[in-house]
């Protein structure tokens, strides 16, 4: 009887420090383990679903689901009639993160909005070397071209901001929405310094976003609490947490079997499956990629437009599509953007199947032979290079163009890829970063990315002054209407071949609410809600 | 005894050697630039490029690389992870017991079914129950591990929901580690709970990584019986008048299990090989899947010092089965 009682007792004391039984808590399976948790020091999705989207804030947001720029820790901004001068107007009375490791003793102000910036580009802050993390890179902060553009970051007062660009860039203001331009806190970052304790910043994240970080066991489970203090309101959910699951099928059976609530990334052969089934939902939405294939324009006879033209008539397309993502399906492309993002031009139509004209005019340019590239990694944007170029060689070979397959390594490709004098057609594609055009337009195809992710060598005089003049300008609805005209240049011109924009997919249980898919490819968990 | 010992040691020498320059070596057969990789479809510019190799040492010619990281590894120091930024022993070390506790796991399930299967065939040897058991073995042998685990995955917590999917223990259990071994630690905080739910986390991935040691110890165990019931002693025995089970478990059994712990011993590579895939389709927090990761992130020095830590620990636990095996065996030493 005895030993029985003192069971009893243990479950009971287990069942108490198990956890708040009312507590609501939201499990997201999510697909690798974050590298750490400051945002400014990641590349992958997966850290910045972990650090950014979580614990921290930007000055200004993307909307919710979309790419629109909307207000963040910033209320307001000015920008100077010569694009020069951003002046932003931040929140009055946001709180950082309380925890048990950090306890802040000011609110969130203009000095913590230069620090985080100065840390990135600026080599006597002794947070942006070794001090703080061996081999910091800065990969975001470079890889946009921050240090080209930005002159200087001045606090004005404490709730004003100013930030004075070195040429007008009308993209930047939806850089300071990406994950990089984290807001992180100066008060927490100066304790750690003083402590001896710099490479805590890195791994007990504090900042004034939605959630805030409780524990991380390596590899394994991240946990995050709703923020009591946060700005816009504490969320509905209380505790938050990643369990890190990397095999897709592992991840979905996890959701079918109630062990997570969401779940990104199901395997391609398993969307039948759970479309069938009644417990969750898939969710998808367009990505904000698209694949293509990269002329060299430069190289006879493919200088010219029609030759281009006619081999895109010569590929059947929509077979291809579903030949390559089956299941999983791909919106064709019909500009170099996709549908999600503002600017997209509704009027432009593709190359239409036609192997027929195709045959004609390649005949008359003499084209026989052309090299193909492909190589071995799957990206978001095209799942199978080898597969495309096979099927795209056996249409060409339909239309008397022998084409030759040339395979690369990853890494080894994109190098040998992007040269000027390159021959042939390049299959590549891009998942774009802060949801600009700008980010696809004068990445991709700018006279001045030739030799570095301009593949087709295309420098066309008409499109350069469009896209250029859309960076300089801060006007939407004119930006708008320049990457219009900018995509049917591009359509005239038809320096590649565009495949597809793949769908990205989440298996969310029905009784989660409020979760969206975003075309920017994080996942966000403010504002989702989950019925017991 | 000692000089058996030193003679064992000085052998392992030319053997971490190789080591240390094929772990070296792999990683930089392997394709793809691991500065390229970092910067993703960004690409970095050539001046910035060169900049990161010298950052990063990749600069230095290659013997002067290696030269570099046997004196590192030699004191101690296993570098810092290019990705995380954190120290590569401390994150195998916040690992490496997850590893132990399923391969543990999948050895005491390999044991406990393998040495009675395998005493059970020998001495039926040629029925129907032998016949079955080593055909069984042979196909748990070849059975691709991937397949198996995720069969059993969506048979088992799918369709009929008796076993948790992945991941170490439920995630209403949340406490600090105190050994890193799950099911102790549930233990010492009193959480019985907490120890039924890491246990049942347990039981798939032990199985999946238990399959191969179980078929290897089932014939292992059988043809070692085999064997060993041919023996004049146990024809001794059994004239005595000793009942079959005394004569199968004491006189024949004892004998048999000298090349079955060697097998056993032998196992802890082929666990650790199988943790790598075991541990990516269970979610579980390991240094297979660590290692993994590493390799898809070109992480170059948690993938070489990974290695090298690995292999010292099959050298070490095989140098071990080595003395035991002279423990147990005499005859050994003196040859």
């Amino acid at each position: 009887m005895k030993k029985k009682l003192t069971f009893a007792a243990a479950l009971l004391a287990a069942s108490v420090l198990g956890g708040v039984a009312n507590a609501k808590t939201l499990v997201y399976c999510s697909e690798a383990s974050p590298a750490n948790f400051d945002p400014g020091t990641t590349t992958g999705g997966n850290d910045f679903d972990a650090s950014s989207r979580t614990v921290y804030s930007r000055l200004v947001e993307f909307k919710h689901g979309g790419t629109e720029v909307v207000p963040g820790l910033a209320d307001k901004w000015e920008i100077s009639d010569d694009g020069l001068v951003y002046t932003f107007h931040l929140h009055p009375g946001v709180k950082f993160q309380t925890t048990d490791f950090f306890k802040p003793t000011r609110d969130f102000n203009a000095d913590d909005v230069v620090f985080s910036f100065d840390r990135q580009f600026n080599k006597e802050n002794p947070w942006n070397g070794e001090k703080y993390l061996p081999n910091l890179t800065w990969d975001y902060y470079t890889g946009m071209d921050m240090p080209k553009y930005v002159a200087k970051w001045e606090k004005v007062d404490d709730l004003t901001v100013k930030l004075t660009l070195t040429e007008p860039n009308a993209p930047m203001l939806a850089n300071l929405g990406m994950d990089f331009a984290s807001i992180v806190s100066k008060e927490y970052a100066d304790q750690l310094e003083k402590d001896g304790k710099m490479a805590d910043f890195s791994t007990k994240p504090i900042g004034t976003g939605p959630f805030q970080f409780v524990d991380y066991q390596l590899d394994s489970v991240i946990r995050y609490a709703a923020n009591p203090d946060y700005f816009k309101g504490k969320e509905k959910i209380d505790d938050l947490v990643f369990a890190i699951t990397p095999d897709a099928t592992a991840r979905i059976q996890k959701v079918l079997a109630g062990e997570c609530d969401i779940a990104p990334y199901p395997n391609p052969a398993d969307i039948g499956m759970i479309k069938a089934n009644n417990d969750v939902t898939l969710m998808d939405q367009a990505g904000l990629n698209i694949g293509y294939m990269s002329y060299n324009t430069t190289i006879p006879p493919l200088d010219k437009p029609e030759v281009r033209h006619a081999l895109n008539q010569a590929i059947d397309r929509e077979s291809l599509i579903k030949s390559l993502f089956q299941d999983a399906g791909a919106t064709p492309a019909v500009n170099l953007i996709p549908p999600t993002m503002w600017s997209w031009d509704k009027d432009v139509k593709s190359d239409a199947y036609d192997p027929e004209a195709a045959k004609k005019v390649l005949a008359d340019a003499g084209l026989k032979e052309i090299q193909l590239w492909a190589s071995d990694r799957v990206r978001p944007y095209n799942p199978n290079f080898a597969r495309a170029a096979e099927l795209i060689q056996a249409d060409w070979a339909k239309v008397g163009v022998k084409a030759e397959i040339v395979n690369y390594e990853w890494t080894k490709y994109r190098e040998e890829g992007k040269k000027k004098d390159r021959p042939g057609a390049f299959q590549i594609g891009w998942t774009g970063d802060n949801g600009d055009p700008d980010n696809f337009f004068a990445t991709l195809f700018a006279c001045s990315a030739i030799g570095v992710s301009n593949y087709s060598s295309w420098c066309d005089k008409d499109f350069e002054d469009l896209i250029q003049k859309a960076k300089k300008t801060s006007d939407q609805a004119e930006r708008t209407k320049l990457y219009e005209e900018a995509q049917v240049v591009f359509q005239k011109q038809a320096p590649a071949f565009l495949l597809a924009h793949s769908q990205v997919y989440a298996v969310v249980r029905k009784n989660v609410s409020g979760f969206m898919m975003d075309p920017l490819g994080i996942h966000r968990f403010d504002g989702v809600d989950k019925a017991e | 005894m000692l000089r058996y010992l030193l003679n064992k040691i000085v052998l392992v020498l030319p053997t971490l050697i190789g080591i240390t320059i094929c772990a070296f070596a792999f990683v930089r057969l392997l394709p793809g630039d691991p500065i390229l990789a970092m910067a993703g479809e960004h690409g970095v510019s050539p001046a910035r490029y060169e900049e990161l190799k010298e950052q990063f040492g990749y600069n230095l010619p290659i013997w002067q690389q290696y030269a570099h990281y046997v004196r590192d590894a030699a004191t101690g120091n296993f570098g810092v992870s290019i990705s995380s930024k954190r120290p590569v022993i401390e994150d195998f070390m916040t690992l490496f017991p997850a590893t132990i506790e399923l391969s543990v796991f999948a050895l005491i399930f390999a044991m406990v079914l393998g040495i009675p299967a395998g005493i059970f065939a020998a001495v039926k040897r040629g029925s129907w129950f032998d016949q079955g058991l080593m055909g069984t073995a042979l196909v748990g042998y070849s059975m691709p591990i991937f397949w198996w685990g995720l069969l059993l995955i969506i048979f088992f917590s799918g369709y009929l929901g008796w076993t948790p999917v992945s991941g170490r223990i439920g995630l209403q259990f949340f406490f600090k580690p105190i050994t890193g071994f799950m099911t102790i630690d549930t233990l010492l905080y009193g959480k019985w709970d907490a120890f039924r739910s890491a246990l049942s986390h347990l039981v798939l991935p032990a199985v999946v990584l238990g399959t191969i040691p179980l078929a290897v110890i089932a014939r292992q165990t059988r043809s070692a019986m085999l064997e060993v019931l041919g023996e004049d002693y146990v024809r001794t025995a059994r004239a005595k008048g000793l009942s079959s089970t005394r004569v199968i478990g004491v006189h024949a059994l004892r004998n048999a299990l000298i090349p079955v712990v060697t097998t056993i011993g032998l196992q802890v590579g082929a666990l650790l090989a199988g943790a790598i895939l075991t541990e990516t389709i269970f979610a579980w927090p390991g240094i297979g899947k660590w290692m993994v990761d590493s390799i898809f992130k070109r992480d170059y020095v948690v993938v070489q010092s990974g290695l090298l830590l690995i292999a010292l620990i099959v050298m070490a636990v095989n140098l071990i089965v080595d003395v035991l095996y002279a423990v147990i065996n005499p005859r050994i030493r003196a040859a």
